[in-house]
């Protein structure tokens, strides 16, 4: 009993360390101080505070639940505890700066983040301020995991809407369908305040989607069950084809911001289905695929650029040679890394996408290939008199490029040869005695991966009118990866999932941009430690990983 | 069935071993011409040399804390480039500190000894923690996912710095003692590069002395050799590994002080590029394999600052040091292809791999 209470002890400190450790990392970044204008709730929370508090949350969430006794007062003392802890290693961080000066070395331990984290008290009682504060919200943590199980995710659900659309404030208004008038109005006076939501919307936000999910959650297992078969397949057709009517409009809905991002998007969305089909399909990790996406565009500008002059084709005579090329660039990858496997594999790839950047930026080849300066007036593609060229008709023709690829890919995924990458990527060498062809099978990967990539190069190259070498990074190619490592290696819809979530809310949410690698690097790590399937896993894979770890335990 | 299937894997041998041929010819015959039409003078050459082995000495140090990891996890660490980036850009504000109180020319040696150490040290945090959170939880998952985390692991890092420190380059303030230049002969060294060559050689002795002769080496090598058979002859795993990763640390921390002490300047990006040539350096030299890495670091160096003048210049390319990065990625291309395990390396039995 005794050594129980005295690992409890050291559990809550050791977890208040980690939070209060986190949280002076995150301040020292410089999210609170760069976020701390931001509203989500005029006045009261801003992005950086919750950015600040959400370790404290996190983790007083989950050691609780290892924390054995049930009774609310020791669960309270606990939680204070953690909550003790990380706030004493704030107001350290206070002193410290306060005391002498660390500003040289931590851009960002500037007298405005103390002000902040103290809550503009004056010091020696401002110390108490961090704390409290994360008393208060350990407290709150602990309120949240003491609530039943269904009451839990209402109130869940409603705090996630009320931190998305106060996030999303000045985005959201500048949607073009919500400019007519009474609605705009009531949104921007009422709903919004200056920056994120007023008192008021948070209250009606977090009323209207909690009561909406509470509804909902007591009714879903009933309606699905309740359904023939018939009825099901109707219901999705409708579903269906009720997306594809909002995909269509989005546009006109949105407005230009939105489309830019949409369009970026989409590029991505191309580059996630093929790269998904390398690495998710058949297990072979490319870093270096951008170079794809780069040799699609280069040869596009090379054929069409008006500003070189070398051919003077049109986007839809370069089109079939460009993919042609990349095609080709895909299988001349492909032999000579036949043999290698894993991590190996990845980094040559990487090598070849990095040799690939520097043959574009080097003077060497500066006459067919611009050097550093790139090429530009790279022609657009036209429908009979019709030039494709303003955001929103592009947006069209991606659709369209995104709709064969992923047709392409649904339907290679349970072909046999979508059959045999899988076998591949499960175990090369029973997938070999079971009579699968390698060198075929590997090939048609990386040159149909290259060929979607490909499409999105001659796309993005006709969207900018223009290449530079400087946008075919290695950071791209890691962008790709991690939409599709994040959406659920091998899963289609995980590829729509994970390019809307890393690149198009980082797209909308400008202020990001900045710290958007960064939060790839934390998303990859943590999802790979707590949830190696991704957001929208493949049946077989989730299956696959789950098996693991439960042979693991076993052992 | 196995006769198509032969056939078809000598079409892959056939193209492979065509473009090897075509780019040594291109090698052989730029070397020629440049030879001949006299284009560079000795002097030339030897500084070029010296630069080689300098970048020689500071990709081999790096290189070591990704042969020593791979060697004992078969993971590559893809994050220790932001190991290597980390030290000398916590240290440079030390450093800075330094010379603003006037200690850091009055007692240059002092001065360089004490950041040589922080930056070790924070480079060592660094390792040690990467392995703790992100790599440990993962020992026993397939292949690809330590890696992605690696590769997570880097960007975080690398955008961690940036927040804290920002985003423009620091200059570490000149040693004035490193000034000027050494006769070694007649021909003039300067004496940061004479530093920075002689330090590396003397640190891959101590660190390849200390793999081969100490206790912990030792463990070090049984477990790279088998991880279950080691922990039943009594070995902690895990400390060894902790040793390890902290052992990768140390030397990547001052690799990149000897790297800024040539350079200057450092910013929260120069990890990336060094990190993947001594990532090549150590699969140029057989990874796993210490005295490879210090062959391949200083091969690679060689071939880096001498060949784009050597060959690529005799070729006519023009502005040839822009393709030094691409010359360094072509060989790690072709040795992964020709001889996977390296110049020093053992051939790598597929269980392994």
């Amino acid at each position: 009993m005794r050594k129980d209470t005295s690992s409890h002890w050291r559990l809550a400190i050791n977890t208040g360390l980690t939070a209060g450790g986190i949280a002076v990392l995150v301040s020292l970044v410089g999210f609170v101080a760069t976020f701390s204008k931001s509203y989500i709730i005029q006045g009261v929370i801003s992005i950086g505070e919750l950015i600040l508090f959400i370790p404290v949350v996190l983790l007083t969430y989950t050691s609780i639940r290892r924390f054995s006794t049930t009774s609310l007062q020791s669960q309270a003392g606990f939680s204070a505890l953690i909550g003790l802890v990380a706030g004493v290693l704030l107001s350290l961080l206070v002193m410290i700066g306060t005391a002498i000066n660390i500003r040289e070395m931590f851009l960002n331990a500037s007298p405005a983040l103390f002000e902040l984290l103290t809550r503009g008290a004056p010091l020696p009682l401002g110390l108490l301020v961090p704390p409290l504060q994360c008393i208060l919200v350990a407290w709150i943590s602990l309120g949240i995991f003491r609530l039943s199980e269904r009451y839990r995710k209402v109130v869940l659900q409603g705090i996630l809407w009320v931190v998305v659309l106060g996030t999303l404030r000045d985005q959201i208004l500048l949607a073009y369908v919500l400019q007519q008038e009474p609605i705009y109005t009531i949104l921007k006076n009422i709903i919004f305040a200056q920056s994120g939501l007023s008192l008021l919307g948070t209250l009606v936000v977090f009323a209207l989607t909690a009561s909406l999910s509470f509804y909902s959650s007591g009714r879903k297992r009933k309606k699905l069950n309740s359904q023939t078969p018939q009825q099901q397949k109707y219901y999705r057709l409708a579903f269906f084809s009720g997306i594809a009517l909002m995909m269509l409009l989005l546009p006109q809905m949105l407005g230009l911001f939105f489309t830019e991002i949409l369009d970026t998007t989409g590029l991505f969305i191309m580059m996630g289905l093929g790269l998904n089909i390398v690495i998710g399909f058949a297990g072979l990790l490319d870093l270096g695929y951008v170079a794809f996406y780069a040799i699609g565009a280069y040869t596009m500008g090379v054929l069409t650029s008006t500003g070189l002059g070398l051919f003077d084709l049109t986007f839809w005579q370069a089109l079939p040679i460009a993919l042609g090329v990349t095609w080709l660039a895909g299988i001349l990858l492909g032999l000579p890394v036949l043999r290698m496997r894993g991590d190996y594999l990845a980094i040559v790839t990487l090598g070849f996408g990095e040799i690939v950047r520097l043959l574009v930026l080097s003077d060497w080849l500066k006459a067919t290939l611009g050097g550093t300066q790139g090429i530009q007036r790279i022609a657009q593609p036209e429908v009979g008199q019709l030039s494709i060229n303003t955001l929103q008709e592009l947006y069209y023709l991606i659709l369209i490029g995104i709709a064969v690829v992923a047709f392409i890919a649904w339907r290679l995924k349970d072909s046999r040869l979508g059959r045999s990458w899988m076998a591949l990527r499960e175990d090369e060498d029973v997938a070999e005695a079971m009579g699968i062809n390698l060198v075929f099978t590997k090939l048609m990967a990386f040159s149909t991966g290259a060929l979607f990539a490909g499409l999105g190069g001659t796309i993005g190259a006709a969207k900018l009118t223009s290449v530079y070498p400087h946008s075919m990074t290695f950071i791209i190619s890691i962008n790709v990866l991690v939409l599709i490592i994040i959406g659920g290696m091998g899963s289609i819809p995980g590829v729509f999932v994970g390019a809307l979530v890393l690149v198009g809310l980082p797209g909308i949410l400008t202020e990001f941009q900045e710290y958007r690698l960064w939060f790839y690097g934390l998303a990859l790590v943590f999802v790979m430690l707590n949830r190696p399937e991704g957001l929208w896993p493949e049946a077989r894979r989730r299956r696959e990983l789950h098996e693991e770890t439960t042979e693991l335990v076993a052992e | 069935m196995l006769k198509r299937w032969r056939q078809r894997v000598t079409l892959t041998d056939i193209v492979v071993w065509a473009i090897g041929i075509t780019i040594a010819t291109a090698v052989i015959y730029g070397t020629i011409v440049t030879w001949r039409t006299g284009r560079y003078t000795p002097e030339q050459w030897i500084s070029l040399t010296i630069d080689g082995l300098k970048l020689g000495g500071i990709y081999a140090l790096i290189a070591l804390g990704y042969t020593l990891v791979y060697g004992v996890l078969r993971m590559i660490n893809f994050a220790h480039s932001e190991v290597f980036m980390s030290g000398p850009f916590t240290a440079v504000f030390l450093a800075m500190y330094l010379d603003r109180i006037g200690f850091y020319n009055t007692h240059p040696i002092i001065s360089l000894l004490l950041i040589t150490i922080f930056s070790a040290a924070v480079s060592a945090t660094i390792a040690i923690l990467l392995e703790r959170i992100a790599y440990r939880p993962l020992r026993y998952a397939p292949r690809l996912v330590p890696l992605i985390t690696a590769i997570g692991a880097s960007f975080f890092l690398q955008y961690t710095f940036r927040g804290m420190y920002g985003n423009d380059p620091e200059t570490y303030p000149t040693l004035h003692i490193l000034k000027g230049v050494i006769n070694i002969g007649s021909f003039p060294v300067p004496k940061s590069d004479a530093l920075v060559i002689i330090s590396s050689m003397v640190l891959m002795l101590i660190l390849y002395s200390i793999v081969q002769y100490t206790k912990v080496g030792k463990a070090m090598r049984s477990v790279s050799e088998d991880k279950e058979v080691a922990a039943l002859m009594g070995i902690n795993v895990d400390r060894v590994i902790v040793f390890t990763f902290t052992l990768g640390g140390i030397s990547a921390g001052i690799a990149g002080i000897l790297y800024s002490l040539i350079f200057g300047q450092v910013h929260f990006y120069i990890g990336f590029i060094p990190g993947l040539k001594a990532f090549t350096a150590a699969v140029l030299g057989g990874i796993g394999n210490v005295v490879g890495a210090w062959l391949g670091g200083t091969l690679l160096g060689m071939i880096e600052s001498v060949g784009p003048n050597l060959f690529l210049s005799g070729l006519g390319i023009p502005a040839a040091n822009q393709l030094k990065d691409g010359i360094a990625f072509t060989i790690l291309v072709f040795i992964l292809i020709f001889r996977p395990q390296g110049l020093l390396g053992e051939r790598i039995s597929k269980s392994k791999m």
